[in-house]
């Protein structure tokens, strides 16, 4: 293969609490798409930081091109031609997407014209199959949306190693085949590619070769073709995982939602939910399925009482709560795991203890936080919901990104609620997490309660929920029972086509 | 090759700030603001450390020094309260010059309209009034920055100015003591109208006022629900939203009380100071507030230990202009220990690297 792109060796970096990398090893070469892999926490961000200036390793060495080099910072990282898509964006949410590209070209002293970069994005898009208007704000963006102006904002630079953090965990499936076509045609081209995923079948299929981390080292690299599901996991968790979904018992209560043509409009003012009408019951999983950005995320903030209603009645419990405040909602039982983890769901700059205590504050009828008592049931919780953190008096923003979601889930589910709300749950999950978290919502479904799940995976869609409603364009296409409907009539639903009426449940 | 390790300095952000770190920055940043002011000092002839000494015992030398430092540190202290509270909400609030004007407007009204009041009386509504000017003040802005996102930075900036004009108008206008020789000053307070005294110095009640407020604010933030939401709405307002906070409740309450303090520091300054309202009572501390505020990472208790620096460097000041130094001289001197003091932060945040490897993490 001839010499290496990228050398990582014996890599060791400690944070407070915690190693995180532990003499890891890691050979990227070029033209191959190389996959990261591990459970949570197991260090693969942290790597990858490292490999882009953004952290020191404590100890070990880096090689590019057979040539020792020190990371400086993430400009010394990105003039050797490295790039990283982040797990959290780091986008400036007020600027334009042609904006944003621009605040990360490294060149001074130049003028830009911005008609001209609009036209180079856009040609870029076209080279790529990317769409996306250069001239939309970022937080006009759906989250998908904002990671395509991420990853053009790294291509742009023109990045010969391109680092993509959890790059599909927030893409729908189609979206996941455009992108590793578009990885495929630039490793072709010359580039290496660095792939951090936990969804296994995504990486088997795409990927060259493959690296696995556990605590923190380096387990081993094994070459895609040559390599199952099974062994991966086992390297990844040190033992052998089933991989099954938990058999589910039919339980219906009264309903617990019932949305009668409701409507609300957009971020850019349009009208993002047309006339939907829903009901959930008691002990029901409501799978929401459609490609993103066609009205979930407003759908959960309009329930949730984040986004007021255009037309139509909103129910909870029998009780009209039509215009009621988050607050009254959060009373009511409405449990919300937004899309948006770091940032809406969990204070990135504040502890786990504050985190916990974000909505439940409320409670108490004193004036006064009993911080003792936050304290004890923070540690309960986290110890339940086993979500590994090196302090409880930590920044949030320290934990690593399955640790997050944890952690957020745990919070929403500890309310116990009568409703709860969940967008893309098992985002960044590792298969271990994953299968917690939907034991999680099982126990929560056969407790009674009513649950919204909003996913792009329809496997998991399909192996959870007792009802999918399809969304496209915020209306609701068809609601089918998946024990009867097939992926594909949703997919074509997902794609706009109404259904049938004979085939509705 | 001679520069070459010119080329290996570099900055790094800093994963954790130690504690000592906090403390030795800012001392440091403080000997090379002294340093350097120390150059100019040199050129007129005189020898810094003499000057320095001088101002160092004037400021904290002597009982009178020492007790027109803490006089100092007063208004330095509410002010510097009342920004760290907004700020902690990320509001901007750089009003609190204005804040304060508007407050000792207040106070004074009560004062002339109703000297013959008791001081039991007369005081706290001076203090109450003080507090309510300031805090309409502070809430003006505040009212376009919730409902309409109006940037609240440049409107509490320029309230300042129809709040110093407001009260110049009425010292030179309306409210100028018929006795007062044509200055633009209004009539003595009343004996009732003037705080009391700690002992034989100026030092005046606004002293324990300052340190009550200090102790509410830290049990507010650290204790209550309603610290808790501020502390929550600084890090994240949509994180507030989600919770089910009220936001604009929490921007229109806090800027009010931000507003508020400043405007008992104004209280405190006329009664307890000038006793009586005139042209220039504040040399400024509304603006020095802010840095107090930043240099303190908005923690309460460092907010008054800060103020008494300060306040000492005002007075040192002061004391080094009666043997022969301009006031320009010394506005510069205090200028540049503040330049130091500021741009000394980046430590703070980050570290230096000399060379490729070595040193820790
Ligand atoms: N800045 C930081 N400060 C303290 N601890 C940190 C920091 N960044 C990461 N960690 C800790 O280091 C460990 C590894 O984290 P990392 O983010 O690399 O995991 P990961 O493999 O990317 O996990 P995930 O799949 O959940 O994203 C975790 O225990 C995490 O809490
Ligand atoms: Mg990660």
């Amino acid at each position: 293969m001839g010499t290496p792109l990228v050398v990582m060796r014996d890599i060791t970096k400690s944070f407070p609490g915690v190693r995180a990398n532990d003499q890891a090893n890691l050979v990227i070469h070029k033209g191959e798409i190389h996959a990261l892999l591990g459970e949570n926490g197991a260090g693969k961000s942290t790597l990858m930081s490292i490999l882009t200036g953004l952290y020191r390793p404590d100890s070990g060495e880096i090689r590019i091109n057979d040539q020792a080099v020190e990371l400086h910072s993430p400009k010394a990282a990105v003039e050797r031609g490295i790039g990283m898509v982040h797990q959290h964006f780091k986008l400036v949410k007020t600027f334009t997407v042609a904006e944003n590209i621009i605040l990360g070209l490294q060149t001074s002293g130049e003028y830009y014209h911005l008609p001209l970069i609009h036209n180079q994005i856009r040609e870029f898009c076209q080279e790529y199959g990317f769409r996306i208007d250069p001239a939309a704000k970022v937080w006009q963006l759906s989250i998908g949306e904002q990671q395509r102006a991420e990853i053009i904002k790294v291509l742009f630079w023109g990045a010969e190693i391109l680092i993509l953090d959890e790059p599909t965990a927030v893409l729908t499936p189609q979206e996941a085949t455009e992108l590793y076509k578009m990885l495929r045609l630039m490793a072709d081209r010359g580039k290496a590619i660095i792939v951090i995923s936990h969804k296994l079948n995504e990486v088997l299929e795409n990927t060259d070769r493959i690296t696995v981390l556990r605590g923190g080292k380096s387990i081993g690299t094994v070459i895609t073709k040559h390599t199952t599901e099974q062994e991966l996991t086992t390297m990844m968790v040190g033992r052998s995982v089933l991989l099954d979904v938990p058999v589910k018992e039919q339980y219906h209560g009264d309903n617990i939602l019932t949305l009668k043509q409701v409507s609300c409009l957009g971020n850019r003012g349009q009208l993002a939910i047309k006339q939907v009408s829903l009901e959930i019951a008691g002990g029901e999983i409501l799978g929401i399925a459609g490609v993103a950005g066609n009205g979930q995320s407003e759908l959960a903030e309009l329930i949730a009482g984040i986004r007021s209603l255009e037309g139509g009645e909103k129910y909870i419990d029998g009780t009209n709560h039509t215009d009621s405040s988050v607050r009254t909602l959060i009373k009511a039982g409405v449990s919300y795991v937004p899309e948006d983890r770091l940032g809406t769901g969990l204070v990135p700059g504040l502890n786990a203890v504050d985190n916990f205590l974000l909505k439940s504050y409320q409670q108490s009828s004193s004036w006064f936080i009993n911080w003792r008592q936050a304290v004890e049931s923070t540690q309960a919780m986290i110890a339940k919901f086993d979500v590994k953190m090196a302090s409880l008096l930590n920044p949030v923003k320290m934990l690593s990104g399955g640790n997050l979601q944890k952690l957020l889930l745990a919070r929403e589910i500890s309310a116990d609620p009568r409703l709860i709300i969940a967008v893309y749950p098992m985002r960044g999950l590792d298969v271990g997490a994953m299968e917690t978290v939907r034991k999680l919502l099982l126990a929560q479904r056969a407790a009674g309660k009513g649950i919204l799940l909003i996913s792009e995976e329809l496997d998991e869609l399909f192996a959870l929920s007792d009802r999918i409603a399809v969304l496209h364009e915020g209306e609701v296409m068809g609601i089918v029972d998946p024990q009867a409907a097939t992926i594909e009539a949703v997919g074509m639903m997902m794609a706009g086509k109404r259904m049938l009426k004979q085939d509705a449940v | 090759m001679r520069c070459e390790w010119m080329a290996k300095i570099h900055f790094e952000k800093r994963n954790t700030t130690a504690k000592w770190v906090l403390f030795l920055v800012p001392i440091l940043s403080i000997v090379v603001g002294l340093c350097f002011a120390g150059i100019f000092i040199v050129t007129t002839g005189k020898n810094p450390l003499d000057v320095y000494l001088l101002m160092f015992e004037g400021a904290f030398g002597s009982a009178y020094g020492l007790s027109e430092t803490v006089v100092k540190a007063i208004p330095l202290m509410l002010t510097g309260l009342g920004v760290s509270l907004a700020f902690r909400m990320q509001l901007w609030n750089i009003g609190a010059e204005g804040q304060l004007y508007m407050g000792a407007m207040g106070a004074t009204w009560l004062a002339l309209r109703f000297p013959e009041w008791p001081a039991y009386l007369l005081l706290p509504g001076m203090l109450l009034l003080g507090f309510l000017l300031g805090g309409i003040w502070g809430l003006i802005p505040a009212i376009p920055r919730a409902f309409l996102k109006v940037n609240e930075t440049i409107t509490t900036l320029l309230l300042n100015y129809v709040a110093i004009l407001w009260v110049d108008y009425l010292v030179y206008g309306p409210w100028k003591d018929p006795n007062g020789f044509n200055f633009p000053i209004t009539a003595p307070f009343s004996e009732n109208a003037i705080l009391p005294v700690l002992g034989p110095s100026r030092i005046h009640v606004g002293l324990l006022i300052a340190f009550v407020a200090t102790i509410l604010l830290f049990v507010i933030l650290r204790y209550t629900k309603w610290g808790f939401e501020i502390r929550v709405s600084g890090e994240s307002a949509v994180a507030a939203q989600y919770a089910g906070m009220n936001y604009v409740r929490n921007i229109l309450l806090v800027m009010f009380i931000s507003g508020g303090l400043a405007g008992i520091a104004g209280m405190t300054e006329v009664s307890g100071i000038t006793q009586r309202l005139q042209h220039g009572i504040s040399p400024g501390y509304g603006y020095t507030a802010i840095i107090i505020a930043w240099l303190a990472r908005l923690n309460p208790w460092a907010i008054v230990v800060v103020s008494f620096v300060f306040g000492g460097l005002l007075v040192g000041g002061y004391s080094i202009q009666t043997s022969g130094f301009s006031a320009a001289t010394v506005a510069m001197l205090q200028g540049a220990i503040l330049f130091f003091v500021v741009g000394g932060e980046i430590f703070i945040e980050h570290r230096l690297r000399l060379g490729g490897k070595g040193g820790k993490p």
